[in-house]
């Protein structure tokens, strides 16, 4: 979705025409704004590629560069230089909204590195359905619950509309809740152990922490999902 | 040359201009020297000329309001960017009607006698009014406006907004949300880091936004409301009960009585103020028929009425929080915005919501929940202008409140951006055509947080055009989805492999076209010099014959022998000197007699009230005694320091 330039191609400024490397979003002889450059996600901030961030120094940046970019700095000057505003600042803002969220950031950088990603993440507070309706990725070693899981949903379901009350499948269900989130942690927490692994590691260790991330993606989502049906189903 | 930026609060029940006053926001005065504008149109019809009927604005038409209800427009804000569909409830409980032949995504039209407005151009009179009322007191034309609107607007209802400004000859800078106006406007001098809350309960809707400040940059986390919540939903619950009480007691059904109605909304709505500070608040209304409908409603039963408005209120509070990935405790301040925040339910939920008073904290209510939104509009002016020092350190973040997605196989939505992202923030995603040889293709795109299209605001229908002829699959067409800073969505097109820019036709659904904005323009003239000068001339001759006529009564009134002869030479020197001067055309000399004039006659002013005052202690009320001692001279208005030539 992105191209990566080759920042050693000179480029002409709008207003000046004296050429400049195209990684700086003012130019360095008449101090104008230019267009966005054609870099990734991390160079918008001046940071290296790495799974992982350091938040506040990120945050710290982001309002930096919003101070020099945002169209609130221009909302007088001419329509190029407003135009350049908009699209630099919504490149910032995209960036760090991918770069601040733990798995925006996964996703970004794997597909950055050329992994196949099966779904995107549409969102980190799992509100997206996008792949619900998808179930031919059940972790082999959940099938068994996850069928179990199933059923239960659906008698709470049954139960619900006709208006029973049972609190035994209620407790398995909030049993089953809890299970599932305490999986999810795990998963959370092995993400950030193959995370120093790509980052610390060689180019043999890069590519098997970014094939193990792939899969953890995968069976993050599947119990993310389930997990958010579980609760839907409780709190109806 | 920069003129000044000024800051409009386009409010449902009443609009404000203010600018920055050195380092501080101030609100700019109408002429009849009061701060708010009611939202409330008046078109005289029959003096219509050449095509444009005679419009008045604010105060002036909401007293048209009860003696000729069927040509004043009220409330349009809650009309404001939507389709016939969306607002049949709410015109139930208008007054005026819509033009019937209007087509499905069209944007409706409000029809007086034979005239048809758009909601757009209705706002619009009433920006003009607040756009004068600036150039009144600056003595200069003002031309670009910040104008805030409620943070959980749609695409639609801000460029509506947009397009109103345009009409009334105003360039608008920017889009501001309402909440977060007002934490720019408390943020002046507050704190400076912490996460806020603002809590905007106003006439028409409600908003609440969550805000993380530091270093003087604002950044909003999360944002959400309900645009059709707000103190009208009260004042109609309170009018539905007079009615039906109306009905059933005196058997008069008043409902088919447009000005019978506004009367008791009048009504009910002193009603509402007056238990916000009184245990029981008294309806006494002559019906038609000279019967009178007397009624108490106590505080309790009033909280109890309004409870289930109330706690429609608290779903979005709720959602903001987790949205923001905060705890009601992780709020450090909590800013109170609308006039609706003055009622103390509203006042114990926000507590109960945020878990103020059990940790020792209270809600801000130190700016007047009315002006704060036009005065931190005014803020964010200073900002744009880029002239000041107060401003130059802050600067805001906000989010788009909806989340933009567009319509999929099955008609399900596939979200590309999602809602509270900041903005400008941008989508890029790619489509192909589905048969060999295909042109086009159709994208719609919706708003909003639900699963079906059907179920989200449809923003617009866009249609690619000029796709070199392929085999199917083969076209890549690359879509840009880009939300500005004003939060509102441009599209831009490219077809990849042949490197064609693709044509887009955009079909805004219930939006206005640029030709058709174009010919809503009021008055054209209103950008010339030659008539801005004519028009200030007239205003200031109006404004000086007011205050001669007073002066001229001034002898009648018993407090004119109390005055030192001195004084009384001085008054007279200063009118016979007004008097002259305003039959020249020396604005800035007709001005300045205006002001002098208003000075000489202060202390009379002052006598009078007393009088006023001692008369009423002797058992008359204010009324009379006014009328026994004739009118008294008031300042017309405030004026602008050293604008004078």
């Amino acid at each position: 979705m992105l191209k990566v330039l080759d920042s050693a191609v000179p480029i002409a400024c709008w207003s000046c025409s004296i050429g400049h490397i195209d990684s700086t979003l003012f130019c360095p002889h008449c101090s104008k704004i230019q267009p966005p450059p054609g870099c990734d996600f991390y160079q918008v901030f001046g940071l290296e590629r790495g799974f992982q961030v350091d938040l506040p120094a990120l945050e710290r940046e982001f309002h930096r560069l919003s101070r020099k970019v945002h169209p609130d700095r221009f909302a007088r000057a001419g329509e190029t230089e407003r135009e350049w505003s908009l699209a630099d600042t919504a490149l910032l803002n995209d960036a760090y909204r991918t770069l601040k969220d733990p798995l925006f950031r996964t996703e970004y950088l794997l597909k950055l590195e050329g992994a196949e990603i099966g779904e995107e993440f549409a969102a980190s507070n799992g509100k997206d359905r996008k792949g619900q309706k998808d179930p031919s990725r059940v972790p082999a070693d959940l099938l068994e619950e996850v069928f179990e899981l199933n059923m239960q949903l659906e008698e709470m379901r049954m139960a619900r509309s006709t208006g029973e009350d049972d609190p035994q499948l209620q407790a398995g269900l909030e049993q089953a809740k809890g299970k599932f989130e305490g999986l999810l942690d795990e998963v959370d927490r092995e993400l950030r152990i193959q995370w120093k692994a790509w980052d610390e590691g060689d180019a043999a260790g890069r590519h098997a922490a970014q094939g193990t991330m792939v899969s953890l993606l995968d069976r993050r989502r599947y119990l993310s999902n389930l997990v958010r049906d579980v609760t839907e189903v409780l709190g109806a | 040359m920069t003129g000044r930026v000024v800051g409009i609060d386009l409010g449902t029940t009443n609009s404000l201009v203010a600018y920055m006053q050195g380092d501080a926001p101030v609100v700019i005065p109408g002429v009849d020297g009061s701060n708010l504008v009611p939202s409330v149109v008046a078109l005289d019809l029959i003096a219509a000329e050449g095509g444009r009927p005679t419009v008045t604005v604010g105060n002036t038409a909401r007293k048209a309001l009860i003696e000729t209800p069927e040509r004043v427009i009220y409330s349009v804000k809650r009309l404001m960017g939507r389709g016939l569909e969306e607002i049949q409830d709410e015109l139930r409980l208008f007054p005026f009607r819509l033009a019937d032949d209007v087509e499905a995504g069209e944007v409706p039209r409000i029809q007086l006698g034979e005239m048809r407005f758009t909601p757009p151009e209705i706002s619009a009179y009433i920006l003009r009014q607040l756009k004068r009322n600036a150039e009144r007191f600056f003595g200069a034309p003002v031309t670009q406006a910040v104008i805030t609107v409620p943070a959980y607007f749609n695409d639609a209802q801000r460029q509506a907004t947009k397009d109103a400004g345009r009409m009334a000859g105003l360039d608008v800078l920017r889009l501001v949300n309402e909440p977060t106006a007002a934490a720019l406007a408390y943020g002046l001098d507050r704190a400076k880091a912490g996460t806020i809350a603002v809590y905007d309960l106003g006439g028409g809707t409600f908003d609440i936004s969550i805000l993380k400040l530091r270093d003087g940059i604002f950044e909003v986390q999360s944002t959400n409301g309900d645009t059709h919540l707000g103190g009208d939903d009260i004042d109609n619950l309170l009018l539905a009960i007079a009615l039906d009480e109306i009905h059933a007691e005196h058997g008069v059904d008043l409902r088919g009585h447009p000005g019978a109605v506004q009367a008791i909304r009048k009504a009910a709505i002193e009603a509402k103020i007056a238990l916000s500070t009184e245990p029981v608040a008294h309806f006494d209304i002559e019906l038609p028929n000279g019967d009178r409908y007397q009624r108490e409603i106590p505080r309790a039963v009033f909280e109890l009425l309004i409870e289930p408005v109330l706690e429609r209120t608290a779903r979005p509070c709720k959602q903001a929080l987790s949205d923001a990935g905060i705890t009601p405790e992780e709020i450090d301040e909590v800013v109170l915005v609308g006039g609706s925040t003055r009622i103390p339910a509203v006042r114990q939920l926000v507590d109960d919501l945020f878990h103020l008073a059990a940790r020792g904290k209270k809600p801000h209510i130190e700016l007047n929940p009315d002006e704060v939104v036009a005065l931190g509009a005014a803020v964010q002016a200073d900002i744009l202008a880029g002239s000041s020092k107060t401003t130059e350190e802050m600067l805001l973040l906000d989010v788009t409140p909806l989340s933009l997605g567009i319509e999929a196989l099955g008609g399900t939505v596939a979200r590309i951006i999602q809602r509270n992202s900041t903005i400008p923030a941008s989508a890029t995603e790619h489509f192909t055509t589905g048969v060999d040889g295909q042109t086009n293709v159709a994208i719609h795109v919706v708003q909003g947080e639900r699963e079906l299209a059907a179920d989200c605001r449809s923003l617009a229908r866009f249609d690619l055009r000029g796709i070199p002829p392929m085999s199917a699959g083969l076209p890549r067409i690359e879509v840009r989805f880009l939300i500005d800073a004003d939060g509102i969505l441009k599209v831009t097109a490219r077809e990849q492999r042949s490197g064609q820019a693709a044509d887009i036709e955009v079909k805004p659904t219930y939006g206005l076209t640029d030709e058709q904005v174009e010919g809503m323009i009021l008055d054209s003239f209103d950008h010339a010099e030659e008539d801005f000068a004519k028009r200030l001339l007239i205003e200031a001759r109006n404004e000086a014959e007011t205050i001669l006529a007073a002066v001229e009564r001034a002898p009648e009134s018993p407090a004119w022998s109390q005055l030192t002869g001195e004084e009384q030479v001085g008054i007279d020197a200063a009118r016979e000197r007004l008097a002259t001067l305003k039959l020249g055309e020396d604005l800035a000399a007709i001005r300045e007699a205006t002001l002098a004039l208003d000075r000489a006659t202060r202390r009379f002013a002052e006598l009078m009230m007393d009088a006023a005052v001692t008369t009423a202690v002797r058992g008359k009320t204010m009324d009379a005694a006014g009328e026994e001692l004739g009118e008294a001279v008031t300042a017309p208005h405030a004026m602008a320091p050293a604008e004078f030539k």
